[in-house]
């Protein structure tokens, strides 16, 4: 591939951002526009924002990635992503915008009158920050390594850098602007190339993409294993050995393997002969790869179970994503929050019809990726494997600029709500000084955890961060809308209960602590027990509690759910006054 | 009751255009229809359900909550069509299914279904609230 496009690709994305960002900081003059765009964005711009947002390097690289590897059962994370949407409007958004409350610690002390509960929801919002940032920066790091050969901390810290920059400097006004553009971007970045590459697939027979066996090499194929795999052979296989299989080293000697596992060191390259079949990488606790394996099929009952852990962890997560939540603030009223939304959801589902094409294209043009450990590269590298030449030179170059306008994206909301939610609660004093200096502390955490903790594909990495929010935030938010007798002790309880438990699943798995078979597919996707847990323990501490109920719910109630023509006037709320 | 009042102006935010206000009794306000036409009989600063509402009286809150009630009612619908149809899929797709019907329920089949669904709960949301603030703005 052709550095020279890729590179000036990514760089025009970087400087367009920074660009459009200081003309952000032009306009960015009180307090108010600094942080919630003075809450006059119209719902267009708002929604084109949103979505330009939420469609991280999950969505625009992640997706076709697992697709690649596992095949169409991993669409329900583009489907749980969208109807996440849906379920967030018709629960949370306008009653949410009409909270007043710019993060969910806001909402969590409005609703609740408790401090002690607001530092809680603080925590939640800057672990979830924290989980969803982490695959944001191993994806750019992934993206600039595949397009440049740069070490693949670079990618990271070069989004750390431009996104620290842009959100310390203008705040949310230039982020709606820099948010919205790269929506655009990032449909176009995906939408153009596509259609090159079905007039090729066309032009080529229009061949099948096969998942329900091993993928056949189309040709003379040269894999590097970047890790240690296992895979698993169901045929004899002849090819070509430079490193180390079943501990026996090899340097270019053609090898027959027999059927059945085989260990093939991390640096081993495989050559394969035209025509042969692809081994299938085969799953262990350990391996990352192993953790949407149970979606895709195998053992039955671990394949509904899981698939219905996703659909509760999307379905219900989104509601509670700390750079989701803060959005509705910058609605004019509760009203424009919920046709906002509903934009929304056009522009995301429009989007996530490209995705699939890209893993599909990748099972057939690409399926080694599956070994390597970076499918999560299969959309960047198809326009020069499918066309080539200049053509694939300048599509594969206008796929990058996509995918770090993704991840840019992305990292600028979770790093501003992160942040705002340490300047308010964890550094001393208030003011736009200190935002500034939380900023750097959101990116510098999951950037440095980031060169130290194991890759995994980005789209199970934002999975994880999903159920946490869904087992905490969502009884929070659900409950908290609804229902008149929740207490500061049962949303406490419910939160560390639910939360909690969601969380140390989480953890566990991600260390490999998580023995195999079903304690394993329990833990990697926890919403289908946790989520329940989360709401059980708030419903029943607090029917337990029931002298702690606020003494203001019945007013605060009425002010999330009249129409603003009627309550307005009513004064806004009083966190406002404060800053 | 919306169907006792005329269908709003359109451009209602806006504080010129909206419906000329009148005073209403507490039977009419609960669906009677024995409203009482001409001269306001008192003279408040809001209307009275507006007040009972703005001083959180216990009428007040007998109006929020049948406003909750009824936006709860077009949320749980909207999810219970959500639930039925996409939240279905896994055990329909458990069958032994084509493939091409894999791609095409998940792949693009769901997006409409979700946004036609909001779609309908956005406009059904939305008159509940016009038909919220008939009542206690008349």
């Amino acid at each position: 591939m052709n550095q020279t496009y890729a590179v000036a690709a990514v760089t025009a994305v970087v400087l367009a951002t920074v660009l459009i960002g200081a003309l952000g900081l032009r306009i960015s003059r009180t307090t108010s526009d600094f942080y919630v765009a003075s809450r006059t964005v119209r719902p267009g711009l708002n929604a084109a924002a949103i979505s330009g947002e939420y469609l991280s390097a999950a969505s625009f690289l992640g997706i076709a990635g697992l697709v690649l590897v596992q095949g169409p059962a991993m669409l329900w994370y583009p489907v749980g992503y969208t109807a996440g949407y849906l379920v967030l409007l018709v629960l949370v958004a306008a009653p949410l915008r009409r909270s007043g409350a710019y993060t969910l610690s806001d909402f969590a002390e409005a609703r609740l009158e408790s401090p002690q509960v607001r530092r809680l929801a603080s925590l939640f919002v800057v672990g979830i920050g924290w989980l969803y940032l982490l695959p944001q920066l191993q994806g750019a790091g992934l993206t600039l390594e595949i397009l440049t050969g740069a070490p693949d901390w670079v990618g990271g810290l070069l989004v750390a850098l431009v996104v620290t920059g842009t959100v310390a400097a203008g705040g949310m006004r230039s982020i709606t602007f820099v948010q919205a553009f790269q929506y655009w971007l990032k449909l176009t970045a995906l939408l153009v190339p596509v259609l090159f590459l079905l007039a090729a697939w066309y032009g080529d027979g229009a061949p099948r993409a096969r998942f329900d066996a091993p993928a056949v090499l189309r040709g003379h194929t040269v894999v590097k294993v970047a890790d240690t795999v296992r895979i698993g052979l169901d045929a004899p296989l002849t090819l070509t050995v430079t490193g180390s299989v079943d501990s026996v080293p090899y340097e270019k000697r053609t090898v027959t393997l027999a059927p059945g596992t085989h260990h093939v060191l991390g640096g081993t390259t495989l050559a394969f002969a035209p025509g042969a079949a692809l081994p299938e990488r085969v799953a262990s606790g350990t391996d990352p790869l192993g953790w949407s394996q149970p979606l895709a099929g195998g053992r039955d009952g671990h394949q509904l179970y899981a698939t219905y852990g996703l659909i509760l962890a999307t379905f219900l997560g989104t509601m509670g994503l700390p750079h989701v939540a803060v959005r509705f603030y910058t609605s004019p009223n509760g009203r424009a929050a919920r046709r906002t939304t509903l934009v929304v959801l056009g522009l995301v589902g429009a989007f996530y019809l490209l995705p699939p094409l890209y893993g599909a294209l990748g099972r057939i043009y690409a399926p080694e990726l599956a070994l390597t450990g970076s499918a999560d590269a299969a959309v960047l590298v198809l326009p020069d494997r499918i066309l080539g030449g200049l053509l694939g030179d300048l599509l594969g170059a206008l796929l990058a600029g996509g995918a770090f306008a993704a991840f840019l994206s992305t990292a600028s909301g979770l790093t501003m709500s992160v942040a705002g939610v340490l300047t308010q609660d964890v550094l001393p004093s208030r003011g736009v000084r200190h935002f500034r200096l939380a900023t750097l502390l959101a990116t510098a955490v999951p950037l440095a955890v980031g060169v130290f903790a194991s890759k995994v594909p980005v789209a199970d990495a934002v999975g994880l961060a999903f159920a946490v929010s869904a087992s905490s935030f969502c009884p929070l938010l659900v409950l908290g809308i609804w229902w008149r007798r929740l207490t500061p002790p049962g949303a406490t309880a419910g939160l560390l209960l639910g939360g909690g438990s969601a969380l140390a699943a989480v953890m566990a798995t991600r260390a490999g602590l998580a023995p195999e078979g079903w304690p394993h597919t329990l833990m990697a996707w926890p919403a289908v027990w946790s989520v329940p847990l989360g709401f059980l323990t708030m419903v029943l501490v607090s029917l337990a509690t029931p002298r702690r109920v606020p003494s203001g719910t019945p007013a605060l109630l009425a002010r999330l759910h009249l129409p603003e023509e009627i309550i307005g006037t009513v004064p806004g709320p009083a966190h406002e006054v404060r800053r | 009751m919306s169907e006792q009042h005329p269908p709003p102006a359109p451009g209602r935010g806006d504080p010129q255009r909206r419906p000329r206000r009148e005073t209403v009794t507490y039977a009419s306000a609960h669906g009677a229809r024995t409203t009482v036409p001409g001269p306001a009989r008192r003279h408040a600063v809001h209307p009275p359900a507006r007040s009972e509402i703005d001083e959180q009286t216990t009428l007040g809150h007998t109006y929020v909550r049948s406003l909750m009630r009824s936006q709860l009612r077009a949320a749980l619908t909207a999810l219970g069509a959500l639930a039925l149809l996409v939240g279905s899929l896994p055990l329909l797709l458990a069958l032994p299914a084509p493939e091409a019907f894999v791609w095409l329920a998940l792949g693009v089949g769901v997006y409409p279904v979700v946004w036609g669904t909001a779609h309908w709960y956005v406009r059904r949301a939305e008159r509940n609230e016009r038909d919220f603030t008939g009542l206690v703005e008349r």
